[in-house]
């Protein structure tokens, strides 16, 4: 059957997303982004609504089975409040759920109680590469077996929190296939240097790049699963991301044309705009359904799941990119100003085409 | 909860239609595009004797108007057969007999006694068909300028019907070639504006009424389009669907546009269909001419025909994922003008982008009639005009979303 209505349990924590995303999130946007810091206790706030907890078994010390469309409705809903502060709160998903898809029975009962249990501590990971067409599937970081060990070589980027980390999943590519590894901080071989990345945008998430130089890991590190349902995981996270900052800048520019006179009318009320705004919120629904399927096929094991994760978060990253740059231009001069969040919706939105890797539902 | 499992019952009879598109349907596409106004005899017996044996009425838009026991799935079903015989041929499934448009607009707003009278008619023997006439030549999506005019008779209590309809999906088949009805959109009180539209049914074989014309079309060439000239012509008081009498209001008329919010999500699947066909086609010809489509790189790595395919096919399952949150919301009840307005718009963007890219694509195969790309692609072009164009849908949707009403924003 079809059926396009959120369940009772699913209603209930999007509602509580909801009201952390409008009381405390957006309030605290725009200072954290112009400042770089986020003050903690937002994050932590963020982390006792118990998203992540709720996608991990019991056995691990969470209080649920993993539903990635849950994931993708409470995603949605934190990435409409701020995108930086909604991966934030998420970072250690980034740690937990690869080991949760692709480790080993000992691996899950060693590492992720203590990161689900606890208070938000910044366990992460690191999978992008600085070049310009990064490739999950094909990266440039090897790993390889030296008798019961790993030696782990390449450089990573845009790891966020790498420098706090007590532990990350570095990823990197043994016999021509990514795979995972558990990489506890002050291994010998990895260098991280002290000053933070900066992006066009996600400036409150402290980004760090984190170099591989020999790095020796015990074979009992590596995550023996396949990697492809840990990026199908980024993939419709990612989707869902940009569909809650797409809303977000949908709503703003909405209001704000409805608001606004021109010639003696709302600017809502020209037609150039008003056409602009249908077309936004048919792109954002259409996106947020085909988000929903791929979510909802990873859940139930669907053939073609990869495929439409893959689809679903191309499609959202263009999606995201138009109408962030509609609202911008709605609001005219004042779009390009950054008292608007418009101009932040628009640089969060221009990113979605290089975050692979940087959430997971 | 968030569920995009076919239902049982629709996967079924989704093998049925296919097995009808792929052998009654596309060997005969190309001739019936070829000799405009010839009908499709052949292909509209056989459905009518399918549908017949499937239970009758399968692709009546008057699904939702029956009330069975268990989920609701009439439209659902209904948007999948429609989709389905679409991706068979676009202007042959609009030769398909049975309830249409007029049916639609008799289940949305007609009483239980018209309902009974008027659509029993197609659950017999012979196909029959039922027709829509709502544009005028001087009023096409402005249906508040329409002229055509309703007079009751009070001595023999009759209404007098007067006026010319233009554009006539299947108006043909409805008057001359079956025993079957249209409805005609009039004004009761042409001082009234949109107050005063009503619809009327007007049965074959009355006086009065005539076709006048048979169009010559870019595309969906095996469906006839004609104009209808209404010269006193006379039905029973108890023809007309909705109130008689003018309120203050604009309720009746916003009644018998509530029939688009059921018949738009149909016509989406149409696009959707027809879409779909065109974009198989076009893997099947990319994989014969030794081009593979890569999933999952990144976008950097992608050849210009890649992205386009790609592109095609979220536009595709997007635009069909709208068409099933309308109709699944007209199944559940749910008020659904917002998402039947935003899958029309989407669905004849995307047939319409999808149709043009295919061709482009082929280069000189696309272009070619020795296949079927270059007829979807003037078959296409319909979806984003017909029940409602793509600019009134977006200005529907703009309402919508904006919360304003026509004087808000026109």
């Amino acid at each position: 059957m079809y059926s396009f209505e959120p369940s009772e349990e699913q209603k209930m924590l999007i509602d509580a997303v909801n009201r952390y995303a409008v009381n405390d999130m957006r309030p605290a946007a725009h200072d954290a982004e112009e400042s770089g810091l986020f003050q903690s206790k937002l994050i932590d706030k963020g982390w006792e609504m118990g998203v992540l907890q709720a996608s991990i078994p019991e056995t691990y010390g969470g209080f649920g089975d993993r539903s990635v469309v849950t994931g993708v409705l409470a995603a949605e809903s934190m990435a409409w409040g701020d995108l930086a502060g909604c991966m934030a709160v998420m970072t250690p998903g980034l740690f937990t759920l690869p080991i949760l898809l692709a480790g080993t029975e000992a691996q899950k009962k060693e590492y992720l109680p203590p990161v689900v249990e606890g208070t938000w501590q910044p366990n992460t990971a690191a999978l992008l590469e600085p070049i310009f067409d990064f490739d999950a599937n094909d990266m440039a970081t090897t790993a390889e077996v030296d008798g019961e060990e790993y030696i782990l070589n390449g450089e990573k980027t845009y790891v966020p929190f790498a420098s706090e980390a007590k532990a990350m999943i570095v990823y990197a590519k043994l016999d021509g296939k990514t795979k995972g590894f558990i990489l506890p901080a002050g291994t010998p071989g990895v260098e991280i240097p002290s000053e933070r990345q900066k992006l066009m945008g996600l400036n409150a998430l402290p980004f760090y790049s984190v170099k591989l130089n020999g790095v020796r890991l015990p074979q009992s590190h590596g995550l023996p699963g396949e990697f492809e349902p840990v990026l199908d995981a980024s993939r419709v996270a990612l989707a869902s991301m940009a569909v809650g900052v797409a809303k977000a800048a949908f709503e703003y520019s909405r209001d704000y044309a409805k608001d606004r006179d021109v010639f003696g009318m709302k600017v809502a009320q020209k037609q150039s705009i008003a056409f602009m705004l249908a077309e936004m919120a048919i792109e954002i629904e259409s996106m947020r359904l085909l988000t929903w399927e791929a979510a909802w096929m990873l859940d139930t094991g669907k053939p073609d799941a990869s495929k439409l994760a893959y689809l679903a978060q191309t499609g959202s990253a263009d999606m995201v990119m138009m109408v962030t740059d509609r609202a911008v231009q709605i609001l005219g001069g004042h779009g390009y100003i950054r008292e608007h969040p418009v101009e932040l919706f628009m640089r969060n939105g221009r990113g979605f085409t290089a975050f692979t890797g940087l959430a997971m539902v | 909860m968030i569920e995009f499992e076919v239902p049982e019952k629709i996967a079924g009879v989704m093998n049925v239609i296919e097995t009808v598109a792929v052998n009654m349907m596309r060997p005969v596409a190309r001739y019936f595009d070829e000799h405009e106004h010839e009908i499709p005899w052949d292909y509209i017996n056989f459905m009518q004797t399918a549908t017949k044996a499937m239970g009758g009425g399968g692709t009546s838009m008057a699904a939702g108007s029956s009330n069975r026991e268990g989920p609701r799935l009439a439209y659902q079903r209904l948007a999948y057969m429609v989709e389905g015989l679409s991706w068979g041929d676009a202007g042959l499934y609009l030769c398909m007999p049975g309830g249409m448009l007029g049916s639609a607009a008799v289940a949305a707003a007609g009483n239980d006694e018209q309902k009974e009278r008027f659509l029993k008619r197609f659950k017999g023997d012979t196909p029959v068909f039922d027709a829509m006439c709502m544009t005028e030549p001087q009023a096409g999506s402005d249906t508040s300028a329409i002229r055509a005019t309703a007079v009751l008779d009070k001595a023999s209590n009759e209404w007098i019907l007067n006026g010319e309809k233009i554009f006539v999906t299947s108006g043909h088949k409805a008057l001359l070639d079956s025993q079957g009805f249209i409805v005609v959109w009039a004004t009761i009180d042409p001082s009234a504006g949109r107050t005063g539209m009503r619809s009327f049914v007007v049965e074959a074989g009355t006086p009065g009424v005539q076709v006048t014309k048979l169009e010559h079309k870019l595309g969906i060439r095996a469906s006839d389009t004609v104009s209808i000239l209404l010269q006193d012509c006379r039905v029973p008081f108890t023809n007309i669907l909705g109130s008689p009498t003018v309120e203050t209001s604009t309720k009746g008329f916003k009644g018998a546009m509530a029939t688009f919010d059921a018949t738009r999500p149909i016509v989406a699947a149409q696009a959707i269909g027809l879409a779909r066909a065109t974009l198989e086609l076009l893997k099947e010809m990319l994989v014969e001419n030794g081009i593979t489509i890569r999933y999952g790189l990144p976008r950097q790595k992608l050849t210009s025909i890649e992205k386009d395919v790609m592109d095609m096919e979220i536009q595709l399952r997007t635009a069909w994922l709208l068409v099933i949150k309308a109709v699944w919301m007209m199944d559940n009840g749910k008020p659904n003008s917002l998402e039947s307005s935003m899958c029309k718009v989407r669905a004849g963007d995307v047939v319409t982008k999808i149709t043009q890219k295919a061709v482009e694509i082929m280069g000189p195969l696309g272009y070619s009639r020795d296949y079927l790309l270059e007829k979807w692609f003037r078959d296409a072009k319909i979806s984003d005009i017909y029940e409602g164009t793509g600019q009134i849908n977006r200005l529907v949707v703009a309402r919508q979303i904006l919360g304003y009403r026509s004087k808000d924003l026109s």
